[in-house]
């Protein structure tokens, strides 16, 4: 299945395109331009740290995990990327840059709604919004003011079909998307994120609710996107990480402690901690 | 094995079984004295307003009683025989049987009907609650949704939960200071006798709204503003924060995200705990008796010159009707039957404004169900 989406209309940057099609390989060792850029960066919730002086670099068009046992920050850098934790009481960056697209995000001039229509988010709990399916993939580009019934219904269907969830659901778009199960519930919150043409995708735990069969689903998923978007993805599955993660980034005690590409953090981590959680010593 | 043998399985009498047995007979006699009360409450008013609003011939109800205004009650011998009936039939009979006289024992309100009170208690209801509910929303989707805490939050909310305490009279009192007496007007020229402020193209005359249909809703307005309140954030907080994450998370803003994805969830909820404030509003007497309500009034609300003069009239109305007729005029046969008959209309009335409200949520949540 081939999708093609159309460049962003609504971008951040005006200047730079997007890095191009050099990234559908399988594993590259050598990324162009990062997509996202994190230096330095600490994170407080009130008065504790939860990120202390991280610094990344994500590739465009790659799959970078973030692994590390519960509390590492691993969710809390990914929910920086598209300042989902402003809405958290208490929560600032105390140091440091997170760059997307090369430009701070955190800048007073970035416009968050502009941001978070660049990032998406698919989130652990999936969260179809109680209207029919047809109106969950909509939504994001009425939103954008978007009322010509017949781009309304080509999004629909180019987004369910990205999300491989159109043949399941084609009869029955105008039904509750309430009325599906758990794992195709989740691929059309991809959907709806993608309907949006983001540039990244954010993923957290996007399958730790869902059964084996729908975690391959949606693990298929993940490497056909790919091919268009950035995606980060957190999980707390390191056979996950290892089957479709191109690069993967261990944290511990909101440290990051090794990033490099997935075949290597698992076969041969440079850092003993890295060792002792992928084989199971801790965590 | 016969029942009074001791087997294995014997409930031995000990004495905390006696005193289980003799504490659930007192649990459960508390609970039937509800029921007793209420049948009792319910029955005799049912029984009672039912010889007033129902007749034995077609059309089974007493239309009178529901669509004409009060009349005074005249009872009276005449050519041998008894007669009781309303000030104008009275009249009327006198003219026709040439002006005899009679002595004729009146009963004030005691015919005719209770029209101008159903009326005047739908407008008062509609009005104020419409008022609560608009600010409430509002108060509670701040409170929960957009505030970030603090101590100003923390004293509205105290100053909610204070509100909630405030006796009805108190309301009745505040009303009338607030908005009969000093509440502004527009007018074309300063008021010499009040406090006025030109605005250049017209005046702030602070002379109040006198007795009328807006005082009395602001009143009963911020009488149930925090119950309003309580139950609009109880139900805000009820939608699942996954529906507000997924809405920003596309790129819309924070309205469109309550607009969208948080207030359409949670109004049936809302709608549900406001029944309980319909019914306040609806019943209360000492919020109205200052600010809004009229003993009688000649004329129904509409029947006005200007539609402006709608809102600054004060109108009759069921709770203050029931008062009036059962504080200020004599106990007696007469006057009984428009005393159980208002009572009667009036727990039918709030019980229709209620079932409407739950018709309504009802429908809300077959819409919107997750």
């Amino acid at each position: 299945m081939s999708v093609d989406f159309a460049t962003p209309t609504v971008s951040l940057v005006k200047t730079e395109p997007s890095p191009n099609s050099s990234a559908t390989g399988p594993i590259q060792a050598t990324a162009p331009v990062p997509m996202i850029e994190v230096e330095n960066l600490d994170f407080f919730y009130g008065k504790s740290q939860a990120l202390h002086g991280v610094s990344l670099k994500i590739p465009a068009r790659q799959v970078t995990a973030f692994i590390g046992p519960s509390g590492c920050g691993k969710s809390t850098l990914l929910r920086c990327f598209n300042r989902m934790n402003d809405l958290i009481e208490g929560t600032r960056i105390g140091r440091g840059h997170i760059k997307i697209q090369g430009i701070d995000i955190y800048d007073p001039s970035v416009d968050v709604i502009a941001l978070r229509r660049q990032v998406g988010m698919v989130f652990q709990k999936s969260n179809p919004f109680p209207k029919s399916i047809y109106q969950n993939i909509s939504y994001g580009l009425e939103l954008q003011g978007v009322k010509d019934k017949a781009r309304l219904d080509a999004v629909v269907e180019k987004s369910l079909r990205g999300a491989a969830l159109w043949d399941e659901v084609k009869d029955r778009l105008h039904t509750s998307a309430l009325g599906l199960s758990g794992g195709q519930q989740q691929r059309l919150c991809i959907a709806r994120a993608i309907a949006v043409e983001p540039a990244v995708i954010l993923m957290d735990e996007p399958c730790s609710a869902l059964d084996p069969i729908a975690t391959s689903k949606v693990e298929e998923l993940i490497q056909e996107l790919k091919k268009q978007f950035t995606i980060v993805i957190v999980t707390h599955s390191m056979q996950q990480a290892g089957r479709c993660s191109d690069k993967t980034a261990f944290f511990y005690l909101g440290k990051l402690i090794e990033m490099d590409v997935t075949q290597k953090v698992f076969t041969k981590p440079a850092q003993q901690q890295t060792e002792d959680y992928i084989t199971g010593r801790f965590g | 094995m016969s029942a009074s043998q001791p087997h294995l399985f014997t409930t031995p009498v000990t004495g905390a079984i006696r005193f289980e047995r003799v504490a659930f007979s007192v649990f459960r006699l508390a609970t039937y004295s509800i029921l007793l009360a209420a049948t009792i409450i319910f029955g005799i008013i049912f029984v009672k307003g039912s010889e007033t609003l129902f007749t034995r011939e077609f059309p089974f109800v007493n239309t009178t009683f529901l669509t004409a205004s009060p009349e005074t009650l005249h009872v009276f011998e005449h050519a041998g025989q008894k007669h009781e009936m309303g000030d104008k039939e009275f009249r009327a009979y006198l003219e026709k049987n040439g002006n005899p006289q009679v002595s004729d024992d009146n009963y004030v309100y005691s015919a005719g009907g209770i029209f101008p009170c159903i009326v005047g208690t739908l407008f008062l209801v509609l009005g104020s609650m419409a008022i609560a509910l608009f600010v409430g929303i509002s108060a509670a989707v701040f409170l929960n949704e957009y505030s970030r805490g603090g101590p100003v939050v923390e004293m509205l909310r105290l100053a909610i939960l204070n509100l909630a305490g405030v006796p009805s009279i108190v309301f009745g009192l505040f009303g009338f200071g607030l908005f009969v007496l000093f509440a502004p007007v527009f007018g074309a020229t300063p008021d010499p006798a009040h406090f006025s402020i030109s605005l250049g193209f017209t005046c702030l005359n602070f002379s109040g709204w006198g007795v009328s249909l807006l005082s009395g809703w602001f009143t009963l307005a911020f009488m149930v503003l925090p119950v309003v309140i309580t139950a609009s954030e109880e139900s805000l907080k009820a939608v699942p924060k996954g529906f507000r994450d997924g809405s920003l998370a596309l790129g819309a803003t924070q309205w469109e995200t309550i607009r969208t994805n948080v207030l359409p969830y949670a109004l049936p909820g809302i709608l549900t705990s406001s029944i309980l404030g319909i019914a306040r509003v609806a019943g209360e007497t000492a919020p109205i008796m200052f600010t809004a309500a009229y003993v009688v009034s000649d004329r129904l609300p509409w029947q006005v010159d200007k539609a402006v003069d709608v809102l600054f009239q004060g109108v009759m109305a069921l709770p203050y009707h029931i008062y009036v007729v059962s504080s200020k005029i004599p106990q007696n046969a007469y006057t009984e039957r428009v005393q159980f008959g208002t009572a009667f209309v009036f727990l039918a009335l709030v019980l229709m404004i209620a079932l409407s409200s739950v018709i309504l949520r009802s429908r809300l949540r077959a819409r919107y169900r997750w």
